[in-house]
């Protein structure tokens, strides 16, 4: 019986759920939300399975349909691709539950289904062995989370998703144009197969070119992040956590996925290029989170500061030292779970205190305990502050950093971190002091509280995990305890 | 092959005219087409480049990729006119908000 | 061996014994007084029970160790030698005590599961950096404790607390980057970064000496934050808004400790004391610990508010500690050392009476203390002990740290160290001496500064006797410490030990 789950095809099941859970809040809207819970538990329980099935049977490819390369679809799954549904699937989770309470009915109804629709295509883009089926997903990804910015209608949320919506358009362009030329130049789409076949030569370098600069348009990366604060921060929390989360990671993943794969070989002079961005990145969007008064406009800027540490691995890793996979999947899990425990406990202080400004917190650590831990455990991960998974993350990175003499990057490193502990704590300042003017409070439910949390202490716990993160992409890298018990000494 | 070519560069040039419009019109209607206008250029590449120097018959997975494109073309065309329509609604002019915060 | 096995768990257990019951407590509501009590009294006596245990296993040779995996090559290491027991016993004695005198001080004032639950956190993460095994995890500790320091700085919740806490994680976190940056480049070096009884450094190529060299000064200024050597200071007296068992324990005893246990640390287990001897930093760093000792009690004497003055006083007194370090010679480390404990001993003494004189009588300022020991006079004679100690009049602990030192820069040729420890015990007396005269001396005003609101009615009671009992019991331990230092017991002969071990290693 156990064998027969392991052939089970998991992967499928990810995709499929969701949809047809989505696909059921549509048509019995006062049953969306049980379908939705229902929906993402059963992604969870489906990933175990697959993470099941990758530890005993090794990378998982499936065709769809029977089909199989070229023609048909492709489902596959290596260890970074685990990791990242993995982190889908339980920020998903915590986001869930905490929206479960968050949303009014009326929202609920729109929220539901286009989640589920966000969960899918992201398990899809995942699961896709070929650089037109990331097209696809990348697309669907896309376009549900810009019409989970617009949910509420509010003025502000219309524009930024506007802004978003053209943001990502131009960018899967791009990234299409891209795939046209490699298509041409490789007669394949499958990235198994381009990987035999690329050779550097004049229409793969545009398709670099495109490529690259579509996805890094859409992660956001600086100066391509103008889109990325007015659409994160004038969304609800749980989708503000969704899009900093989970759908950023998206395109980061691709753009990963290529460079391990197809370009990282011959094109270091562009990896650098991605470096000095992310460094770039790193200092501006940390000195933007600074200067801002309101807690959400923060943690937005603190994304684009966050995603500026995930291109440092392309200098730094991707060549040299084979480790790029797993740092990825690491920082990338990491930021994951900090970034949406502070931005649910963002959501929690602006419906306690009907705002987000951050002068007026007024005591909130009092009353809003649970809220303000996760905010601050998120921020220790996010400083990059043990014990936390950021500090490991950041470790790797400094690591990296140093032992092929990039100090620039390593300095860079050190003062965003600096920047994130002023903004960070300027937060936590004034969640313990009392404000001149008292303020009205409402209650926040405890659901919420505790998914924030949960999420946060997920961030710090996970620093703790990293030997097990890696040995999930790396098998033969697997790192253990040396020689560890009492020992004697004559 | 020439001819193949062609249409090819008219694809890319119709990417590089749309990505122009798509930057300098402030209108969101304009900015809509001008995406559009870059994905019938990346349509037309495509379409162009599947026949491949040599053969006879052109490569059908091209076209299938295009039909594919079109779809998610269509849907993001219709999400985004929607979003528009509200926009507007809200506001009283198709534009985008001043940029936020800088 | 195999029966021994279990004991590797010990050093888990000391770290438990204050984390377990520091995390229950968060969860408690505010009126579970007896129970909030009980766990606290718990956790402090367990540490006790493991330390003494541990104590009595490395008397008799044993290392006690646990490892776990963390980063690849690297692993978070536990363990217990003699320099790690010293600081334990040191803290888990200071912790009952302070328990104590905090349960009395905050008697019926908010917050206090937030209090107690942070507390508990600040004594685990000091726990933590005493038993580090090597750099990493002493890295992890040494930053958690800055992390779970800030909420009982702020504990009060006023702008001029918010401000103070910005001010010391300024420091605190900038340190902590520069010691991160040193531990990477060093890391990047070395490839290890465990603790070893003559350091890791001493085959290096001569290539690498200037770069060992900056290393040091990076991982100097980032312990010097902690351990408040001059000019990196300035938080330790704005810190001073926290309540007093906070300035009790945790700037007189388990902060600035942790700083100056690192360079420690970093000296004789890093670098190792002849390698850095040979490679030229010992001397600069003595320079540095003479200069904070000298600043620190000259700004000492212009203090009016008494937690300022000791404060000042801690920032002087614990560079004895980094000044035995830096003078390479079996009696100045002797000295230095050993004034890791006797410093604790006197310093939290002085901060407990300095608490009960503001919390029964409202007395905040040198000034307002005319008369007082006559009002208060077991506080009074403890803080005696202390200020004595301080100033190193025998047989009080202090004087055999300074006795110690003073031989050990002898024996090394550093004379120049003389004047400094002379000059240093002379402005101790000076802003000292003036203190304890106003104290018993003059006469006592027609009132005290009490205000109602902030302070308990005791009738004619000295003051609580949980506010009583532990600067008492801190003092008489300061005067035995020195009375009977040649017993087999005292702080002094366990350091003994460690000079032996690290200066005759084979």
């Amino acid at each position: 019986m156990l064998i027969g789950l392991l052939n089970i095809d998991w992967g499928v099941i990810t995709i499929m759920l969701p949809l047809a859970g989505g696909i059921a809040c549509v048509l019995w809207p006062a049953m969306s939300k049980p379908a939705g819970l229902i929906s993402v538990t059963g992604v969870v329980l489906a990933i175990a399975g697959l993470g099941w099935r990758i530890m005993e049977n090794g990378t998982y490819r499936h065709a769809v349909g029977g089909w199989g390369a070229p023609l048909g679809i492709d489902l596959f799954a290596d260890g970074l691709s685990l990791v990242m549904l993995i982190m889908t699937a339980l920020v998903g989770l915590g986001i869930s539950f905490y929206a479960k309470r968050f949303f009014s009915p009326c929202d609920a109804v729109r929220f539901w289904p286009i989640w589920l629709l966000l969960l899918a295509a992201l398990n899809a883009l995942f699961l896709s062995a070929d650089i037109f089926n990331l097209y696809v997903a990348l697309e669907m990804t896309g376009l549900a989370a810009v019409a989970l910015t617009a949910l509420t209608g509010r003025i502000d949320a219309l524009g930024g998703a506007m802004r978003y919506l053209l943001a990502t358009l131009l960018g899967s362009l791009a990234y299409l144009l891209g795939v046209v030329l490699l298509y041409h130049d490789a007669g394949s789409v499958d990235i198994a197969t381009l990987a035999q076949r690329i050779e550097p030569n004049a229409a793969v370098w545009t398709a670099l070119g495109l490529m690259s600069a579509g996805l890094a348009l859409k992660t956001a990366l600086f100066p391509l992040s103008f889109w990325l604060p007015p659409a994160h921060a004038s969304a609800p929390a749980p989708v503000s956590a969704l899009l900093s989360a989970l759908v950023i990671k998206a395109s980061f993943y691709i753009l990963l996925r290529l460079w391990l794969e197809l370009f990282g070989a011959f094109a270091e002079g562009v990896s650098m290029l991605l470096g000095l961005l992310g460094a770039a990145a790193i200092l501006w969007g940390s000195l933007q989170a600074l200067r801002q008064t309101r807690i959400k406009l923060l943690v937005a800027y603190s994304t684009v500061a966050q995603i500026g540490y995930l291109f440092l691995i392309y200098p730094l890793a991707l060549v040299s030292n084979g480790m790029a996979a797993s740092m990825a999947a690491y920082l990338a899990f990491s930021h994951a779970l900090a970034k949406s425990a502070m931005f649910l406990a963002a959501g929690n202080l602006m419906q306690f205190g009907g705002h987000d400004r951050i002068a007026d917190l007024d005591r909130a650590v009092q009353r809003l305990p649970l809220t303000v831990a996760a905010f601050a455990l998120a921020g220790v991960s996010i400083m990059g502050l043990p014990p936390s998974s950021g500090f490991v993350g950041k470790w790797l990175l400094l690591d990296a950093a140093m032992s092929q003499g990039r100090w620039d990057l390593a300095v860079v490193m050190i003062i965003g971190g600096l920047l994130a502990a002023g903004y960070i704590f300027k937060v936590l300042g004034y969640a313990f002091t009392q404000a001149e003017v008292p303020h009205d409070a409402r209650a926040v439910p405890a659901e919420m509280e505790w998914a924030a949390l949960l999420l946060a202490i997920g961030a710090i716990l996970l620093g703790f995990m990293a030997p097990q993160i890696f040995a999930l992409i790396h098998p033969d890298l697997a790192v253990n305890a040396s020689e560890a018990g009492t020992v004697w000494t004559a | 092959m020439t001819n193949a070519f062609l249409y090819a560069f008219a694809g890319i040039g119709l990417f590089v005219l749309g990505l122009h419009a798509l930057v300098v019109h402030a209108h969101v209607l304009r900015k809509i087409l001008a995406v559009n206008v870059m994905g019938s250029g990346v349509f037309l590449v495509l379409v162009a480049l599947a026949r491949r120097s040599g053969e006879a018959t052109s490569d059908p997975v091209p076209h299938a990729m295009v039909i594919t494109g079109i779809v998610v073309a269509v849907s993001a065309t219709a999400l985004a006119l929607a979003l528009m329509l509200k926009l507007a609604g809200k506001s009283g002019e198709a534009v985008l908000p001043g940029k936020h915060n800088d | 061996m195999d029966g021994m096995s279990g004991n590797a768990w010990l050093p888990l257990m000391v770290v438990a014994s204050a984390l377990l019951p520091g995390l229950i407590i968060f969860g408690l509501p505010e009126e579970k007084v007896r129970l909030r009590t009980v766990l606290n009294l718990t956790g402090a006596f367990a540490k006790i029970i493991f330390t003494g245990w541990m104590l009595w296993g490395v008397y008799h040779g044993y290392q006690y160790e646990i490892r776990v995996a963390f980063l690849p090559g690297l692993d978070l290491a536990l363990r217990a030698d003699s320099l790690s027991l010293l600081f334990i016993a040191l803290s888990s004695v200071l912790w009952l005590l302070t328990t104590v005198y905090a349960i009395g001080y905050l008697e019926g004032s908010p917050h206090r599961s937030r209090f107690f639950g942070f507390f508990s956190l600040c004594v685990t993460s000091t726990s933590g950096v005493a038993m580090s095994g090597n750099l990493i995890t002493f890295l992890v500790f040494y930053e958690l404790l800055t992390l779970v320091t800030y909420p009982l700085v702020v504990h009060r919740g006023t702008e001029a607390a918010r401000r103070a806490g910005q001010i010391y994680l300024t420091y605190t976190i900038s340190g902590g980057a520069l010691l991160l940056f040193g531990v990477i480049w060093l890391y990047s070096i070395t490839g290890t970064l465990e603790f070893s009884p003559q350091g890791i450094l001493y085959d290096l190529d001569t290539a690498y000496y200037p770069a060992l060299i900056a290393i040091f000064a990076l991982l100097i200024a980032g312990l010097g934050v902690k351990a408040a050597l001059v000019p990196l200071h300035g938080w330790l007296p704005e810190a001073m808004v926290a309540p007093a068992p906070v300035s009790a324990l945790l700037h007189a005893v388990a902060v600035v400790k942790a700083g100056a246990f690192g360079i420690a640390r970093v000296v004789y287990d890093i670098y190792g004391i002849d390698f850095a001897a040979e490679l030229g930093v010992t001397g600069p760093l003595a320079a540095l610990a003479a200069i904070t000792i000298l600043y620190g009690s000259l700004r000492a004497l212009a203090q009016d508010n008494l937690k300022r003055r000791l404060a000042f006083s801690t920032v002087s007194q614990v560079s004895y500690i980094t000044l035995g370090v830096a003078i390479v010679g079996p009696l100045a480390t002797i000295g230095g050392v050993v004034h890791l404990v006797h410093q604790g001993l006197m310093k939290i003494t002085l901060f407990f009476c300095a608490g009960n004189l503001a919390e029964t009588l409202g007395i905040h300022k040198v000034r307002e203390m005319n008369g007082v020991g006559r009002r208060m006079p077991w506080t009074m004679a403890a803080f005696t002990l202390g200020a004595f100690g301080m100033i190193g009049v025998p047989p009080v602990a202090g004087f055999i740290s300074k006795w110690y030192l003073g031989l050990g820069a002898l024996e090394s040729g550093e004379n120049w160290v003389i004047p400094v420890l002379i000059g240093s015990s002379l402005l101790n007396a000076a802003y000292f001496l003036p203190v304890l005269h106003r104290a018993w001396f003059r006469d006592p005003p027609d009132s005290w500064p009490v205000t109602r609101d902030t302070v308990r009615d005791l009738g004619d009671k000295e003051t609580a006797w949980a506010l009583l009992l532990p600067p008492v019991i801190t003092a008489l331990l300061a005067l035995f410490a020195g009375l009977l230092a040649s017993a087999w017991f005292s702080p002094l002969e366990w350091v003994q030990l460690i000079a032996q071990r690290a200066f005759h290693h084979p």
